[in-house]
C-alpha cells in the first residue's frame, strides 16, 4: 500500500472493529487497509430480511474529501441498486461531506434496504415494477434474497 | 493603479458618465486604431473596458458597500445575500424591508448576524464594526479534535453554524471546491447536512497560497459577472479578463489579451452578418461533414498545367510555380486573372444562370449543394487568406526598418502597419459577407450588396497583392503614396458595404432564404 495510512482511517477502522454497528460487519482487507469486506444483514420487516449481503467498500486516495466507493457484491432486487451493485445514494455523490464516516455510510445503506425509494431509481425496470405492482416487486425481492443472500448471516 | 479603480466605479455609478474621460484609455483598445474616426457605425474603443479579476472583485465589493450603506450588515454576509438575489440590489432591499428577514437569511444559506448567540439586536442601534470582530476563531483553552482528520489541532476554524475543522482540512476541502469543481459563492460548510455557505472573509483568511486566492477571486465573481448583462468573461482560453461595455448595443470588442470578439455571441468579430445567422451558418458548416474536403482543401491544381499549388499568401492572384507554365489565374474561380481587373470581373457572384439548365429534382438538389459549396468555398478562402495575412506583419516590419534607415521617422512608416490592419479587417468582413450572401434572397438591395462586395473584394485583392509582392520591389519613394491610396480606397469600400448592410437592417430591406 502506497503511503502512510492517515490517522483518520486508522481511527475509523479501530472503532468499526471495537464497536461494530448492529447487523453490519466491516473488515479491512489484509493486504489493503483502504479496502473493506462488508456484510450487511437484511433489515427486519423488509423483503431482504434473513439475507446477508456482501459489499465492497474502498477509500480513495482523497478520502475523506471524496466519498468512499461502495458496491453490492451479492445480487439484490432493489430499485436503487443496479445489476452491477452500484448504489444510488445522495451521500455517496453530491451530498458527501468529509465529516461523514464509513459507519454513517453503512448505516445509510442499511436504511435504504428498509425504505426503497423507487422515485429516485438507478435500476429502472425494478423501480417501474416497484411503482406499478409493489406486491409483485416485493415478492421478487424476497425470492432474490432467498436465492442469493441466504448463507450464514452476521450475528447481531 | 489607484486611479484606474476609481475610473471603474465612475462608469458604474450611473448613467451620467463621461465616457471620454482620459484615464479610461489604459484598458481600452490601446494601439489598435484601425477603426477610423469616420466609422460612426462602428463601436468606439471607449465604449467598453477590460477589467482584471482583482478589479472585478473590487468592483463587486463596491456594490456590496453601496447596499451596506443601507442594510448595515457585515459585508461578507451582504455579499451572500446579493448573490442569492442574483445581484439585484432593489429586489434584496424590497424583500429585506417588507417581511421576514430570518427567512431571507435562511434562503440565502447564511445566518442572521443579529441572531447570533441567541441575542437579538436591532439593526439601527448596532455598529457594524462589532461584527467583524466576531471572528470565526473560537477561543480555545484545550486542544480540539478535527472531525475530518481526527487529529488534535490548535487552529480550529468554522463558520457561524459552529462546525469547526482544522486549517489543513479546510484548505484541502477548499482546494477541491475551487480548483476541481470551479465553485466560489456556493461553497457550503464541510459538515454533514449543513448548508451554510462560506463567506469570502473566512475563506480568504483560511486559504494558503496566492494562486488559489486568485482563483477564488475569479470564481467568487462569476455570479456577479454573469448577472450583469453589460459584463462578460473574455472567451479566449486561459484569459481571466472581464470586458465591460457601457451600453448594451456595443458589439465589437478587443480584450487586452488581443482577442477580438462579438460581445453578444462571443464569436470572433463577424461583421456584417448578425449573430443568429452566423450561428445558423456555423451549425451548417459543422453538420455538412460530406463537404469537409472542401473546407480542408488548401491546395489546388494549376488549371493549365495541373501542377499542385499551395496557397501561401493571402492574395488570390496566383502565379503557377511551374517555371515553364507561370499561368496567372484566380485562386477562387480558377480562371485566368487578366479579366479580373476589368469590369466584367464576376468572381464574387454565384451565377444562377449557369444552373438554369438543371431542372430535374436530382439536379436541383445538386444545385443547392453547389450553391452552398460556392459560398462556403469563398468563406473558407477568405478565412485562410486572413490567417496568412497575419504573417504579413513580420514581413512589413522589415520594410519599416529599411525605410527608417532611409531618413524616414518611426511615425512616418507606421502607415504600413496600418495598411495591414485595414487589409485584415477588410478580409474579415469579406469572409462574413459570404455568410450573409448565402442566406440573402435576391432583390434590388441584394444586387447593390453584391456590387459592393465585388468592389471590396477587388480593392482588398489589390491591396493584398501590393503589400505581399510589389512592396518589396517598388521604389521606396513610391511606396507610401501607393499603399496609402490603396488602403484608403479599400477602407472606403468596406465602410460603404457595411453602411449599406446596416441601413438595410434598420429599414428592414433584407429578405432571407430558408436554408
Ligand atoms: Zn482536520
Ligand atoms: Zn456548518
Ligand atoms: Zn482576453
Ligand atoms: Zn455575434
Ligand atoms: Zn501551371
Ligand atoms: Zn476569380
Amino acid at each position: 500500500m502506497a503511503g502512510r495510512l492517515p490517522r483518520r482511517i486508522l481511527k475509523e477502522t479501530e472503532r468499526l472493529l471495537n464497536e461494530p454497528v448492529p447487523g453490519i460487519k466491516a473488515l479491512p482487507d489484509e493486504q489493503n487497509a483502504r479496502y473493506f469486506h462488508v456484510e450487511v444483514n437484511g433489515p427486519k420487516d423488509s423483503p431482504f430480511e434473513g439475507g446477508c449481503f456482501k459489499l465492497e467498500l474502498f477509500l480513495p486516495e482523497d478520502y475523506p474529501m471524496a466519498a468512499p466507493k461502495v458496491r453490492f457484491v451479492t445480487r439484490i432486487y432493489h430499485p436503487n441498486i443496479d445489476k452491477l451493485g452500484r448504489i444510488c445514494l445522495d451521500i455517496l455523490k453530491d451530498k458527501w461531506s468529509p465529516a461523514l464516516q464509513i459507519r454513517t455510510v453503512l448505516l445509510s445503506i442499511q436504511a435504504l434496504l428498509s425504505a426503497p425509494n423507487p422515485d429516485d431509481p438507478l435500476a429502472n425496470d425494478v423501480a417501474e415494477l416497484w411503482k406499478s405492482d409493489e406486491v409483485r416487486a416485493i415478492e421478487t425481492a424476497k425470492t432474490w434474497t432467498r436465492l442469493y443472500a441466504f448463507s450464514e448471516g452476521v450475528k447481531s | 493603479m489607484e486611479s484606474d479603480e476609481e475610473g471603474i466605479y465612475d462608469v458604474e455609478s450611473d448613467a451620467s458618465i463621461n465616457y471620454n474621460s482620459s484615464d479610461d484609455g489604459i484598458y481600452s483598445e490601446g494601439e489598435n486604431t484601425a477603426h477610423g474616426e469616420a466609422n460612426d457605425f462602428m463601436d468606439e474603443p471607449t465604449s467598453y473596458k477590460c477589467l482584471t479579476s482583482d478589479q472585478i472583485f473590487n468592483y463587486m465589493m463596491k456594490v456590496v458597500d453601496e447596499v451596506n450603506a443601507i442594510l448595515q450588515l457585515p459585508p461578507h454576509i451582504t455579499c451572500i445575500l446579493l448573490n442569492h438575489f442574483k445581484w439585484d440590489k432593489e429586489k434584496l432591499m424590497e424583500r429585506y424591508y417588507e417581511g421576514d428577514q430570518d427567512k431571507i437569511f435562511e434562503e440565502a444559506q447564511t445566518i442572521n448576524p443579529f441572531r447570533l448567540k441567541g441575542k437579538v439586536v436591532s439593526s439601527n442601534t448596532n455598529n457594524i464594526t462589532s461584527f467583524s470582530m466576531q471572528s470565526t476563531k473560537r477561543p480555545l483553552t484545550t486542544q480540539e479534535v478535527c472531525d475530518i482528520c481526527y487529529l488534535p489541532s490548535q487552529h480550529m476554524n468554522g463558520l457561524q453554524c459552529g462546525h469547526f475543522f482544522c486549517i489543513d482540512c479546510w484548505n484541502e476541502y477548499l482546494r477541491i471546491k475551487i480548483i476541481d469543481e470551479g465553485q466560489g459563492q456556493k461553497i457550503a460548510c464541510p459538515a454533514n447536512d449543513c448548508n451554510i455557505l462560506t463567506d469570502y472573509e473566512t475563506i480568504l483568511s483560511l486559504l494558503r497560497g496566492s494562486d488559489i486566492k486568485t482563483k477564488y477571486h475569479q470564481r467568487l465573481t462569476d455570479g456577479f459577472v454573469m448577472s450583469h448583462h453589460l459584463m462578460k468573461w473574455c472567451p479566449s482560453p486561459g484569459c481571466s479578463v472581464v470586458v465591460k461595455v457601457t451600453t448594451a448595443g456595443t458589439r465589437n470588442v478587443t480584450c487586452i489579451c488581443g482577442h477580438a470578439f462579438c460581445f453578444h455571441c462571443l464569436q470572433p468579430i463577424h461583421e456584417p452578418v448578425r449573430c443568429p445567422l452566423l450561428k445558423k451558418w456555423l451549425r451548417k458548416c459543422n453538420d455538412d461533414s460530406e463537404t469537409a474536403h472542401w473546407i480542408s482543401a488548401n491546395t489546388k491544381e494549376c488549371p493549365k498545367c495541373r501542377a499542385t499549388i499551395e496557397k501561401n499568401g493571402g492574395c488570390n492572384h496566383m502565379i503557377c510555380q511551374n517555371k515553364s507554365c507561370k499561368f496567372d489565374f484566380c485562386w477562387i474561380c480558377l480562371s485566368a486573372w487578366s479579366p479580373h481587373g476589368s469590369s466584367w470581373y464576376n468572381c464574387n457572384r454565384y451565377d444562377a444562370n449557369d444552373s438554369v439548365a438543371a431542372r430535374t429534382a436530382q439536379e436541383k438538389s445538386r444545385a443547392a449543394l453547389n450553391r452552398y459549396l460556392f459560398y462556403c468555398d469563398r468563406y473558407m478562402n477568405h478565412r485562410q487568406s486572413l490567417e496568412l495575412e497575419h504573417k504579413l506583419y513580420s514581413k512589413i516590419k522589415f520594410k519599416m526598418e529599411e525605410m527608417q534607415q532611409h531618413n524616414m521617422s518611426w511615425i512616418e512608416v507606421q502607415f504600413l502597419k496600418k495598411a495591414v490592419d485595414i487589409l485584415c479587417k477588410c478580409r474579415n468582413t469579406l469572409k462574413y459577407t459570404y455568410v450573409f450572401a448565402f442566406y440573402l434572397r435576391s432583390n434590388n438591395q441584394a444586387t447593390i450588396f453584391e456590387a459592393n462586395q465585388k468592389d471590396l473584394e477587388m480593392a482588398t485583392e489589390r491591396l493584398s497583392e501590393y503589400l505581399e509582392r510589389d512592396v518589396t520591389t517598388d521604389e521606396l519613394s513610391n511606396i507610401k503614396q501607393k499603399v496609402q491610396d490603396k488602403a484608403k480606397y479599400c477602407e472606403g469600400r468596406c465602410e460603404a458595404l457595411l453602411r449599406h448592410v446596416y441601413e438595410g437592417y434598420d429599414m428592414d430591406l433584407w429578405e432571407y432564404l430558408d436554408e
